[in-house]
C-alpha cells in the first residue's frame, strides 16, 4: 500500500485553525474572474505563485505532536487478550497502530509479522489457530487490504476457526487528506466480508473499542467458532486520547464461554442408539479441536468397539491413524451412523453421479432403517448467502452442540448401558476391526511400491521418504493430504492433536503456503518440526510468505508436490472433453504450469530460503529431505521441490 | 431399439479387437504407442504416469482385467471415471493403451523395498 509521509496534525488542532485558514483559501466567485479577463489567459505565474508553490511550506506555528495517541490504549487492549503475534502487510489506514504496537507495545505480544499480503496475513493467522487453539492478530486496511484478504477470510469462516482482524479505516471525512485516504476509505468496511464472519463492530470511541475488542475474541473463541472483524477508526487510533478519559478508561475483562454441550436427553437417547448398535459407525469431521478432543472419542470408539472413519475429506487429526479402530467400518452396513461436526453430512452418507449435471443421481449409502445421530455446532451459526453448510440431512437425532465438549457425557452415557452381553459383542466386534485395520495397512504398504522408482516421483515414494526421515522428530504436518492420494495418513503414525490440520475450510487455494508458516510459528515454541507438502498451484498465489517465514526465522520444512498442473480442473476439463466426445488430449490448456516450468529452489533462494531440487529422480529424495530438515531444526525455514506424479 | 443393437454389434467389435491381443496375432498392439496415448488422451491424470493408481483412479500397471472388461469399463464406466467413446478413443488406440498397461513390470513387494519396510518401524 502507498506510504504519505504526511504532518501529524490533530483533529482538534485542525479545527481550532480552521478558521484561519479559511481566509487564506477563499478565492473570489469564479464569474467574477471570468468578466475580468474574457478569454483564457496564458500569462507567466507570478514570483508569488511560483515561490507559494515551489517554495518550503510556511512555518508552522508549533509542531504537531502527540502525547498519548489512542492507539497506545487499543494495545493495552490487544494486549491484554493475549495475542502473541500480530501478522500485516503495512497500511496507513492502521499506521497510528502499526506505532503504537512496535514503541508503546515493545512489538512483543504481539509481535508484528510483515507479511507480503493479506490473503497471507489471514492464512497465517489460520493455520496458527489450528495449532495454537487461539487467534493471531490481523490488521489490514479496510478496502483494499480486505478485498485481499476476503479469500482467507472465508476460508477461517468454513473452517470455524477463529481468526481476529482489526481493520484500519478514516471514516471522518475531514481527516482524509488525499485521493488515497479516500479510496481507501468505507462508510461500512466489513460489509465485504459479513456473510462470513462471526461477528464485526465499528466503535466509535476507545471505551467502545474496548469492549468490542474483548466481545469479539469471546466470541470468536465459542464454538461454532470463527473470524471477527473490528474497526479501528483512524481518527481513534491517532488523536490523543483526551485528559479528562484517561482515567476512565478500563479494560474489560475477558471471560472465554465454556463451548455449548448437547442436550442430556438428546445425548441419553444417542447411547441407547449406539449401545444397541450391532455395526455402529463413527464419521469425524472437525471434531477434535483440542488433545483432550482426541481423547475423548478415542474413549468413545473404545467403549463402543466403533470404528472412526474420517473420508472423503480430513479436516482435523481426530483419531489416531494406527489405531485399530481408525479407517475401518463400512457405512453401507451401518446400522447407526454417528456423525461429530461433519461439515456436510449428507455427502458423508450418499453417493451422487460424479460432477454436477442435468439429471445428476443421489442415492443413500446407508441401508434402509439405518439410524442417522449427528452432533454439530455448525446449527448454531449458519447464514444465508454462502452456501458452506451443505446439503440438508436427514437425520434421526440431531444434537446441537460442540461435539468435543458433548463427547465426555456421551462416553458415560453409553458405559452406562453397556451390559455384559454387550460388552462380548463389543469386543468381538473390537477384534474383526483390528484384523481388518492390519490387512489395510498392509495393502497400503503394498499399493505404495507401485511406481516405486517412477519419475515423476509417485506421492507414495515421496510420503514414505518423508516419513522415514521425521518418524523420529516430534513432527506436525500442517497441509492437506487430498491431493496425496491420503498416503501419509495411509502410511505414517500420526497420534499427537498436532500432527494434522486439516485443509483450507473452503477449499480457496492459496491457503496452504501461508497456512504452514502460521502454523509453523505456533510450533516454534513448543520445538515441532514442522511439514508442509506444498502444491505448487497454491504457492504461486501469494509466494511472498516464503521471505515472511525467512524475515522471522519461522522453521518450517516445505516439500514440493510439484506435479506442474492445477491438476483438479485438469481431471474436471478431461471429464468435459469425454462428455462432449472431443479433443481429450487438451485438457492441459489453461491447466498446465509448464513452458517454462518454474523453479521453485530458485523462487525460494530469491526469498531467502534454503532450498533443493528440482528433484526427479526418486534417489535423490531422501538424501535431500535429510539435508533439509538440518537446516529446519537450525531454526529456518527450507524448501525442497520434488517433480511428482499427479496424485 | 436399433440403436441398441448397434451399440452391442460395436462392442462386440472392439472386444474381438482386444482380445486378439492376448493371442499376439500378427496385428498386435503397440505397446509403445499405447504409452505415448496413455500419456496424451489423459489416462495418467486419475491412474498415474506409472500407472499406480490413486485418489482419482484404480491402478491399471499389469493389471488383471482381461481385455474385454478394460474396453467394458472405458466405454461405459460405473464410478467417477468418464465415458470415453470411440468417437475420442477408437478401438485401435485402446487396445494400444491396454497393451501397452499389460506390459508395466508388478511392484516388489512391499517388504522387499528397504524404505517401505521401514515405514511402520519406530
Amino acid at each position: 500500500m502507498p506510504k504519505t509521509p504526511g504532518r501529524t496534525v490533530g483533529r482538534r488542532t485542525f479545527l481550532q485553525s480552521a478558521a484561519a485558514t479559511a481566509a487564506l483559501v477563499v478565492k473570489p466567485p469564479i464569474v467574477d474572474a471570468q468578466a475580468a479577463s474574457p478569454r483564457p489567459s496564458a500569462a507567466s505565474p507570478s514570483a508569488a505563485q511560483i515561490a507559494a508553490e515551489t517554495g518550503p511550506p510556511p512555518a508552522r506555528s508549533r509542531p504537531f505532536t502527540v502525547e498519548r495517541p489512542g492507539a497506545d490504549f487499543m494495545v493495552d487492549v490487544i494486549k491484554s487478550l493475549g495475542f502473541e503475534y500480530v501478522a500485516a502487510n503495512p497500511g496507513s489506514s492502521f499506521r497510528g497502530l502499526h506505532e503504537s504496537i512496535i514503541n508503546y507495545g515493545g512489538n512483543t505480544r504481539p509481535e508484528l509479522l510483515t507479511c507480503c499480503h493479506e490473503e497471507s496475513s489471514v492464512a497465517m493467522a489460520h493455520g496458527y489457530a489450528k495449532i495454537d487453539g487461539t487467534p493471531m492478530l490481523v490488521m489490514a486496511h479496510g478496502t483494499v487490504g480486505l478485498q485481499h484478504a476476503s479469500m482467507a477470510i472465508y476460508n477461517a469462516w468454513a473452517d470455524r476457526v477463529p481468526v481476529y482482524i482489526l481493520l484500519g479505516n478514516i471514516l471522518d471525512v475531514a481527516y482524509r487528506r488525499s485521493v488515497v485516504e479516500w479510496t481507501h476509505s468505507v462508510q461500512d468496511a466489513v460489509a465485504m466480508v459479513r456473510d462470513y464472519t462471526k461477528w464485526d463492530d465499528a466503535p466509535v470511541s476507545l471505551t467502545h473499542f474496548a469492549a468490542s475488542a474483548v466481545r469479539a475474541y469471546k466470541t470468536a473463541m465459542t464454538p461454532a467458532m470463527g473470524p471477527v472483524v473490528i474497526v479501528a477508526d483512524a481518527v481513534l487510533q491517532e488523536e490523543p486520547i483526551p485528559e479528562a478519559e484517561r482515567h476512565a478508561l478500563r479494560v474489560p475483562k475477558l471471560t472465554i464461554a465454556a463451548p455449548p454441550a448437547g442436550d442430556s436427553s438428546a445425548i441419553a437417547e444417542a447411547a441407547r442408539l449406539l449401545v444397541a448398535a450391532e455395526n455402529p459407525v463413527i464419521v469425524a469431521g472437525r471434531c477434535a479441536r483440542t488433545p483432550e478432543g482426541l481423547r475423548h472419542l478415542v474413549a468413545l470408539a473404545e467403549t463402543l468397539q466403533a470404528p472412526v472413519n474420517d473420508r472423503p475429506f480430513r479436516f482435523r487429526m481426530n483419531f489416531p491413524t494406527r489405531h485399530p479402530l481408525y479407517g475401518g467400518g463400512n457405512i453401507a452396513e451401518a446400522d447407526v451412523v454417528l456423525g461429530l461436526e461433519v461439515p456436510d453430512f449428507w455427502n458423508a452418507t450418499h453417493a451422487q453421479t460424479p460432477v454436477n449435471r442435468t439429471g445428476m443421481e443421489a442415492r443413500a449409502t446407508t441401508k434402509a432403517g439405518a439410524k442417522l445421530v449427528t452432533i454439530s455446532s455448525s446449527d448454531l451459526l449458519t447464514k444465508s448467502n454462502y452456501q458452506d453448510f451443505g446439503a440438508y440431512a436427514e437425520v434421526d437425532l440431531a444434537i446441537s452442540g460442540d461435539a468435543e465438549a458433548t463427547l465426555p457425557a456421551l462416553v458415560e452415557a453409553c458405559k452406562r448401558l453397556i451390559t455384559s452381553d454387550r460388552a462380548r459383542v463389543f469386543h468381538e466386534r473390537g477384534a474383526r476391526l483390528a484384523d481388518a485395520s492390519r490387512r489395510s495397512a498392509e495393502e497400503a504398504l503394498n499399493q505404495a511400491a507401485w511406481g516405486w522408482d517412477a519419475s515423476p516421483i509417485t506421492t507414495a515414494r515421496l510420503s514414505v521418504d518423508l516419513w522415514n526421515e521425521i518418524k523420529r522428530e516430534d513432527w506436525s504436518l500442517v497441509s492437506d493430504v487430498t491431493f496425496l492420494s491420503f498416503w501419509p495418513t495411509r502410511l505414517w503414525d500420526f497420534d499427537r492433536h498436532y500432527q494434522y490440520i486439516g485443509g483450507q475450510g473452503a477449499y480457496g487455494i492459496g491457503y496452504g503456503a501461508p497456512a504452514a508458516v502460521g502454523a509453523a510459528l505456533a510450533n516454534k515454541k513448543h520445538g515441532r518440526l514442522t511439514v508442509n507438502i506444498q502444491c505448487d498451484g497454491d504457492l504461486n498465489y501469494a509466494p511472498g510468505v516464503l521471505w515472511t517465514a525467512a524475515h522471522h526465522h519461522i522453521p518450517l520444512l516445505t516439500i514440493m508436490h510439484n506435479n506442474r498442473a492445477y491438476h483438479q480442473e485438469r481431471m474436471y476439463v478431461q471429464d468435459m472433453a469425454a462428455r462432449a466426445e472431443r479433443g481429450i488430449d487438451r485438457a492441459n490448456i489453461g491447466t498446465a504450469i509448464t513452458d517454462p516450468n518454474i523453479d521453485y529452489a530458485m523462487l525460494a533462494k530469491a526469498y531467502g530460503v534454503y532450498s533443493a531440487g528440482p528433484i526427479e529422480n526418486p534417489k535423490d529424495l531422501a538424501p535431500a529431505i535429510r539435508k533439509a530438515i538440518e537446516v529446519v531444526k537450525r531454526g529456518e525455514p527450507a524448501l525442497v521441490d520434488v517433480v511428482t506424479q499427479p496424485r | 431399439m436399433k440403436g441398441r443393437l448397434l451399440l452391442g454389434a460395436m462392442a462386440a467389435s472392439l472386444v474381438m479387437t482386444v482380445t486378439t491381443l492376448d493371442a499376439q496375432s500378427p496385428a498386435s498392439p503397440n505397446p509403445a504407442n499405447g504409452r505415448r496415448l496413455f500419456e496424451k488422451d489423459g489416462c495418467y491424470q486419475c491412474h498415474g504416469y506409472a500407472g499406480q493408481g490413486g485418489r482419482d483412479g484404480a491402478r491399471l500397471a499389469a493389471t488383471a482385467m482381461s481385455a474385454q472388461s478394460f474396453v467394458r469399463y472405458v466405454r461405459g464406466p460405473f464410478g467417477a471415471m468418464p465415458a470415453f467413446t470411440a468417437k475420442v478413443l477408437p478401438d485401435d488406440e485402446l487396445a494400444d493403451i491396454y497393451a501397452y498397461l499389460k506390459s508395466l513390470p508388478a511392484a516388489a513387494a512391499a517388504k522387499d523395498i528397504p524404505a517401505l519396510s521401514r515405514v511402520r518401524d519406530k
